[in-house]
């Protein structure tokens, strides 16, 4: 959208060195004064914002390869007053893992539902445009509200059997309860992402499909979400990655424990059952403002849930650069 | 499963091929150029379509008006018209592809072998009547998948890739594409040139058996090589099948058309055999229109 017209050679000042022969479009010498002033500005705010995030990077990168050791990864963290008998983050790193797996599990499938059915049927409009405002409305929404939510919901006697019980009392916090919640924010990631993929791709596309005595079914499951399938992986990436950014959720409804703590006696389910926390939680906790102060030990995970988020971005970028084959 | 049926189409009556040679009409008007690539003589047609006073509007802005037209195999039938004009609706409405658009209506008839396909499932009619685009736009997916999932059941994966090896290789024959494609039929269909996918849109096109074959001016994205080839295969496939072909180029017109249909604000003006239409049009838009008056 680069309908600005380039703008009139401006009149060269007095002493200037004669302007060089290019174009106005080439060369910014020519430009009118405030055009050169708003460039430079643009300059300026782009290359500090470089900066801040490459100092964060820079300086978590540098910190984190200080402290992290191997043995971090395979202990169990410790209640200590020291770096030294503090322990691992074995416990919240598998904690990222199963609730990434878990809200996975259910925003995948149901994002990509919604997100077909809102590109190829939109039928009747009204549910359709009512579905993309509460959409929109959970991708504006702070994590802190679902997890209030979520204590609400995971206390009800009908949903005792997701976590700990005690007399009659449902604890609502566990990894069931928090992976529930923590699905409704990658979901509006997954929805966008699926409906925008199929979006692009032309229409006389779906209509070649039909014309050959295809279904919209077949359609979509054998034609449009194979090509669609780089904006499928990059919302399903996206959305762990807020996932496992996320602290609110885990704080309120993983009960942010140190260790994983079961409830019930079958192994993975008293699991699932049980609370316990990440690697957000953790940095949180070890911050030197948390209650457990380790910043060392904040640094290392931090570190660790750095590099995954940024090894997920790097997933993003190398799935959509394998898509737009009809451009 | 210990034998695999392959689900095709009924079959369909088929015009013995004539033995007749390529005849270059030399009184050509003056603003055709290239030799026209037809049989000698007037083919031998059957009705296999019939269009029965259709009307067509979206919402309330009349797109076809009152059109009846016979369409026959063994002929090959251009429309004709300029922008805007409501040919390329005529053709979508004969697979009813017109009713993807929320706002369409449609009045009047379209009979398939004497079977009104208001009355017939949508998806076995667009089976029967099969279409290929303007753009060429092959699946992404292999060159032998492209086609045999026309030849499969909806989204299913049967019949295994062994049991369509017969029935792929033969309807990218048919398109004239099997030699250059033979060495490797697990080619993405996308990296193929535009001229050859758009040859594998008509072997798809072709894989499902139709009686009728229906163009939207499927040359306009290609080069001149490309285009010659592809009329090339439309004027021998309307042994075959009926075809019906949008489009804007008299000169493509006047080449590959048995008959030519003249469309004008979505009324068919004139229709008739390619020579009385390009040489003495009764109507006089039409002539207007042939000698590059308007449009």
């Amino acid at each position: 959208m680069s309908a600005v017209a380039p703008p009139p050679p401006a009149p060269a000042p007095a002493g200037a060195p004669a302007p060089a022969r290019r174009s106005a479009r080439d060369s910014s010498a020519s430009w009118r004064w405030s055009d050169r002033l708003g460039l430079a500005f643009a300059w300026t705010l782009g290359l500090l914002f470089l900066a801040v995030t490459a100092a964060i990077v820079l300086y978590m990168m540098v910190q984190g390869i200080r402290y992290v050791r191997p043995v971090l990864f395979v202990t169990h963290p410790a209640q200590g007053v020291s770096e030294a008998d503090s322990g691992g983050f074995l416990d919240p790193l598998l904690g990222t893992v199963i609730v990434a797996a878990m809200a996975m599990a259910i925003a995948f499938p149901l994002g990509l539902a919604i997100g077909v059915w809102l590109s190829e049927f939109g039928n009747p409009g009204w549910l359709a445009r009512l579905t993309e405002s509460t959409i929109e409305m959970l991708a504006g929404s702070p994590s802190i509200v679902f997890a209030l939510f979520g204590t609400l919901l995971f206390e009800q006697g009908a949903l005792a059997f997701l976590s700990r019980t005690n007399d009659g009392v449902v604890y609502g916090r566990s990894f069931f309860a928090a992976a529930a919640m923590l699905s409704l924010i990658a979901l509006p990631l997954m929805v966008t992402n699926v409906r925008e993929g199929l979006q692009a791709i032309p229409g006389h596309v779906r209509e070649a499909s039909y014309a050959v005595g295809k279904t919209r079914i077949a359609t979509v499951r054998r034609v449009l979400l194979p090509a669609a399938r780089p904006s499928v992986v990059t919302g399903a990436m996206l959305g762990v990655g807020r996932v496992i950014g996320d602290t609110a959720i885990i704080v309120i409804l993983l009960g942010a424990t140190l260790r994983f703590n079961g409830a019930g006696d079958v192994p993975l389910l008293s699991t699932l059952k049980g609370t316990g926390s990440t690697l957000t939680t953790f940095v949180y906790q070890n911050a030197p403002t948390g209650e457990i102060n380790q910043p060392e030990k904040a640094f290392a995970a931090g570190f660790v849930l750095l590099s995954m988020v940024l090894a997920l971005n790097f997933a993003v970028d190398v799935a959509a650069r394998r898509g737009r084959r009809w451009r | 499963m210990s034998h695999t049926e392959i689900p095709t189409p009924p079959p369909v009556r088929r015009l013995p091929l004539t033995g007749a040679e390529p005849r270059v009409v030399v009184d050509a008007p003056a603003f055709v150029s290239a030799p026209r690539r037809k049989l000698d003589g007037t083919p031998l047609a059957i009705d296999r379509m019939h269009v029965d006073r259709l009307s067509i509007a979206y919402g309330s802005k009349l797109a076809v008006k009152e059109v009846s037209l016979p369409i026959r195999q063994g002929e090959v039938l251009a429309l004709i018209g300029p922008s805007g004009c409501g040919k390329t609706t005529l053709l979508r409405s004969l697979n009813r592809l017109t009713e993807l658009t929320k706002t369409a209506s449609m009045k009047g008839r379209i009979l398939l072998d004497d079977e009104d396909i208001a009355t017939l499932e949508p998806t076995a009619l667009r089976r029967r009547v099969t279409m290929v685009f303007q753009q060429p736009n092959p699946f992404p997916m292999s060159v032998f998948d492209n086609v045999a999932y026309v030849l499969r059941e909806q989204a299913s994966r049967r019949p295994r890739k062994a049991a369509l090896q017969g029935a792929v290789r033969s309807a990218l024959e048919r398109a004239g594409l099997y030699d250059e494609v033979a060495a490797d039929l697990s080619h993405p269909a996308l990296r193929l040139s535009g001229g050859q996918q758009q040859r594998l849109c008509i072997a798809r096109a072709l894989a499902a058996n139709p009686e009728v074959l229906l163009l939207d001016e499927p040359c306009s994205a290609l080069d001149p090589q490309s285009t010659q080839v592809i009329e090339e295969l439309i004027v021998a496939l309307r042994e075959q099948v009926a075809v019906v072909i949008v489009t804007h180029n008299l000169q493509q017109a006047y080449r590959i058309a048995d008959r030519v249909a003249f469309m004008y604000l979505g009324e068919l003006v004139e229709s008739g055999p390619a020579e009385q239409v390009f040489g003495s049009p009764r109507e006089a838009r039409t002539r207007e229109y042939v000698s590059g008056g308007f449009g």
